[in-house]
């Protein structure tokens, strides 16, 4: 498939006859658009599968016989009712978007600041300091979960969403960070001599210089750190465990299923909702989204 | 990295110029000295963060893993030798690298593959494709591995729906402990596939065009163009990639935690969710430090390499 791939990309580079050379690249797309259809459609099973279940009846989720891939008996919106009025999803929701805000918040001030003095000042160790932060990111959660139990319970965090407001900074400054130093520093350097030779002072340079100018890189660090803390999941899954205090992701996977019994029509309605605000701003912001992914590996 | 190192430079020499000239050194040195003051206080937050959430704890996690479960009493490195032990242990560190290794190469490949066929695609369809196929990547992970959950329930799989309208059996996705192993390969390959995707198709973008045209001239078929070129090319970026999804795959705990919870018979475990076990379910804190500190070493070694490959990736763009 790679060397079908790679055939097509380079069938118009000027070898050959010029009939057989667009025929050749005609079939090589066409070859293309047949293997991105196949993978499309793996890619897009699971949501797709989720958007069926959710708009199903009980009845027909229960019924064995029909075809589970098409919605036969109708489309219902009885799961979200049920879910938005039996179920705790509400203040699970509330819980995550209080937590998210606040973590966004926290994340970009302290990164912003942080990437503007590792970028543009100077002090003793600050390369180090840089070299750390990019470590830092490399530290999985999973490594460091059963410590923090300890450090959140002592805090007496446990059990309460504060405490995830408290760890999930661990997870996002570091990335952002690293990303807002490589934005900061691709600003010209004549821009802050400019704006010191006009008697501006470090915080003003700041405010109103660099983060009017880095304003996609603090857009694309802020959709990082919005869709980290909306999925996160090994630290509330560790530190929480009552419903009132639970988040989106462990509320929907745990808290929904009640008695063993599985009531997926709803848990899919769950799921459909829970993921819907990091897909809506993926849809409207993708270029940034995508400009933050990147640039972790080719940028700084 | 290296960017960071090489525009200060300029600036070190300046100050350096700067007070070798002396005349007004004491104004000039307060300046400097407030400038750096400054400079620190602006990365205190940051500082004060990694400090008390990563450092510390991490250095506790060692700490902690030589205590007994009541943590009472220090018990030198019992924690360790308990588990390597347990042949429950030596499943889970099989089964974490079978589970690393397997679904970083299949997404590794699956990534190249399509960023292969979307770069050939003309290029007003491209942002299409590629934001069809960035969507796992966007699904919080916990929820999508709920909706693959559900799509191996045992009694209503909608993929063993359409196996038996081929005539064939039915599969035990998730209650046949090697099926289960392959369904949670299967899924972590479904989600950071696209991850590899957005890297290699911007790697790609940044191979120079000429390139390609000297090689045609020369009379390089394409396999030789992708061996010659694009992989040379790319190489960096591809070891980057995979490093990092190796460390984040290693370490991965929603989807087993989800679908199989380790089970069934402990053969799906990773480090991640068997720490989870020990150390949250059961209550013993020190053994589950002592479980997830083994991920230790190996994280660490990925991490340096990676830490080169994007140093000398920073020295190589300038």
């Amino acid at each position: 498939m790679s060397t079908a791939a790679v055939v097509a990309r380079d069938a118009g580079a000027g070898l050959g006859l010029k009939g057989s050379l667009s025929r050749n690249r005609r079939w090589a797309l066409i070859a293309s658009y047949f293997f991105l259809v196949l993978f499309a459609i793996f890619f897009l099973i699971p949501p797709y599968y989720m958007i069926v279940t959710a708009f199903k009846s009980d009845a027909e989720v229960a019924h064995m016989a029909t075809n589970p891939w098409i919605i036969a008996d109708g489309i219902t919106l009885d799961q979200f009712k049920l879910l938005l009025t039996q179920s705790d999803f509400l203040i699970f929701f509330k819980n995550t978007a209080i937590v998210t805000i606040c973590v966004v918040s926290i994340t970009m001030v302290v990164s912003v600041l942080a990437a503007f003095s590792l970028g543009r000042m100077r002090f003793w160790g600050s390369s180090i300091l840089a070299t750390g932060i990019f470590l830092t990111y490399l530290v999985p959660d999973t490594l460091l979960f059963i410590p923090l139990f300890q450090i959140v319970k002592a805090v007496g965090l446990l059990n309460s969403y504060w405490g995830m407001v408290l760890v999930y900074p661990t997870l996002t400054v570091p990335f952002c960070t690293w990303i807002m130093i490589g934005y900061f520093q691709s600003i010209p350097k004549e821009l802050d001599e400019a704006a010191l030779i006009d008697g501006a002072g470090h915080m003003q340079m700041l405010t109103k210089i660099f983060i009017p100018v880095a304003m996609p890189g603090i857009i694309a660090a802020m959709i990082f750190a919005f869709t980290v803390s909306w999925a996160a999941f090994v630290y509330p899954m560790a530190f929480l465990y009552s419903a009132d205090q639970q988040v989106l992701t462990v509320g929907t996977v745990t808290s929904l299923i009640r008695a063993d019994v599985y009531k997926w029509g709803m848990l899919m309605a769950g799921a459909l909702l829970a993921a819907a605000p990091p897909l809506v701003i993926y849809a409207f912001l993708m270029d940034y989204y995508i400009a933050g992914l990147t640039s972790g590996a080719t940028k700084g | 990295m290296a960017a960071t190192v090489h525009t200060w430079s300029p600036r070190l020499q300046r100050n350096r110029l700067q007070r070798a000239l002396g005349a007004s050194s004491t104004g000039l040195h307060q300046v400097l000295r407030r400038r750096s003051t400054v400079a620190f206080l602006m990365c205190l937050p940051l500082i004060l963060i990694i400090a008390s959430l990563v450092v510390y704890p991490a250095l506790y996690s060692i700490y902690l893993s030589m205590l007994n479960k009541a943590q009472t009493r220090f018990i030198g490195l019992g924690n360790f030798r308990f588990l390597l032990s347990r042949d429950v242990f030596w499943m889970v560190v099989q089964q974490s690298a079978i589970f690393a290794l397997t679904a970083v190469f299949f997404k590794a490949l699956i990534g190249l593959i399509t960023a292969h066929l979307i770069n050939n695609l003309p290029s007003k369809g491209q942002r299409k494709w590629r934001g069809m196929l960035l969507v796992p990547w966007v699904i919080p992970l916990a929820l999508s591995s709920l909706s693959w959950w559900w799509l191996f329930d045992p009694t209503h799989s909608a993929f063993n729906y359409i196996l038996a309208s081929f005539g064939h059996d039915e599969i035990a996705w998730l209650s046949n402990p090697y099926w289960a192993r392959f369904s949670v390969i299967l899924v972590n390959v479904w989600y950071g596939a696209p991850f590899f995707l957005i890297m290699y198709l911007a790697a790609l973008k940044s191979v120079p065009e000429q390139l390609y045209e000297a090689a045609a001239i020369d009379g390089a078929n394409s396999w030789q163009k992708f061996r010659h070129i694009t992989l040379p090319m790319m190489r960096n970026i591809i070891a980057i990639t995979v490093l990092f999804s190796l460390i984040v795959t290693f370490a991965n705990f929603d989807i087993v935690q989800i679908m199989t919870a380790g089970g069934p018979r402990n053969m799906t475990h990773v480090f991640a969710t068997y720490a989870f076990l020990l150390g949250i379910r059961s209550g013993d804190l020190p053994l589950g430090a002592a479980t997830s500190l083994f991920m230790f070493p190996i994280l660490a070694v990925a991490a340096i390499f990676i830490l080169r490959g994007v140093r000398k990736r920073g020295r190589e763009i300038g």
